[in-house]
């Protein structure tokens, strides 16, 4: 992953390189803390939200490294499903990139705690490719 | 204390009997801990139907370090805790629910330095859900930087929070 660094949101929040999986992609994983609870003994659905926006950044520039692509990526949108409460426990999310065209990237996410069958939340997101900026 | 009575203690806390949902005082209640206290959101304004939550700029919640451009998780956070109250400022009590879904649109990026207001709305409660929208901006409306809709599932006090 030469392109791909966590910015000081995700740091701030806890996130970080888990591991990086067969094909270059990279869980991002996310420690239980006061900073990301939302009802009391539960994940904030907008943690979660994080998590799972910075794991398809995660996988698509890994992708886009991978094609030797320098091209940005800027979020057009997100469609979050929350599928049970995630507790207190280390989450875990990994991307998937369905497909990067020209313009647009197309991934899928999903989060984890610790079965990685059970997901916690699954969503899609969209980004803008735009061309590296001539310096 | 068994853990059902520590839950339905916690319950009488956040709603005792005859309990009123005061947007403004429930809005800071939320906002004081947790994530929420954490990103530092804060009330801004409400009416019959609608809440207005701020989020302020903060350079540890950037996204993209050349620009200083906000994250969006911070803005999902706060479109997902707008959403949520706005729920309870149209029913004008408290009822436990959760996030089923909520989807996004990034209409623009927030601009550095400038606070974020999220403004939601609940537009229709039936038995099982609540329905709702939203926007953020960053001082005028009419400019979003992202737009929601997002519905929640109203679910028992059971096991809804863990004291």
């Amino acid at each position: 992953m030469n392109g791909f660094h966590l910015p000081p949101y995700a740091r701030t929040m806890g996130m970080e390189v888990d591991h990086v999986e067969d094909g270059g992609v990279p869980v991002i994983a996310m420690d239980f803390a006061g900073r990301v609870q939302g009802r009391p003994g539960f994940l904030h659905g907008g943690a979660i939200g994080g998590l799972l926006e910075m794991a398809a950044h995660a996988a698509l520039r890994a992708e886009l490294d991978r094609q030797g692509s320098a091209f940005r990526i800027k979020p057009i949108n997100i469609s979050i499903e929350y599928l049970r409460g995630g507790v207190e426990e280390r989450t875990f999310a990994r991307g998937e990139v369905i497909r990067a065209g020209r313009r647009v990237a197309n991934v899928r996410v999903e989060a984890w705690q610790g079965d990685r069958t059970r997901l916690v939340a699954s969503s899609w997101m969209n980004f803008l490719l735009a061309p590296p900026k001539e310096n | 204390m068994s853990k059902d009575e520590k839950a339905a203690g916690l319950m009488k806390t956040i709603m005792p009997e005859g309990f009123v949902f005061d947007p403004e005082r429930g809005a800071r209640w939320f906002t004081r801990a947790g994530h929420t206290g954490f990103l530092g959101m804060e009330y801004h304004d409400h009416g019959e139907d609608w809440i207005e939550l701020a989020l302020p700029w903060r350079e540890d919640l950037v996204g993209v370090e050349e620009t200083g451009v906000l994250a969006s998780g911070p803005i999902i956070s706060l479109l997902d805790n707008a959403t949520s109250m706005s729920v309870w400022t149209r029913q004008g009590t408290f009822n436990p629910q959760v996030t089923l879904d909520l989807r996004i649109d990034y209409v623009r990026a927030a601009t550095p330095g400038k606070t974020v207001i999220a403004r939601a709305e609940c537009y229709q409660v039936r038995r099982s859900m609540a329905f709702v929208r939203g926007i953020a901006h960053d001082g005028d409306i009419s400019d979003p930087v992202a737009h929601t809709a997002g519905i929640f599932m109203l679910v028992s006090s059971e096991g809804w929070a863990k004291p």
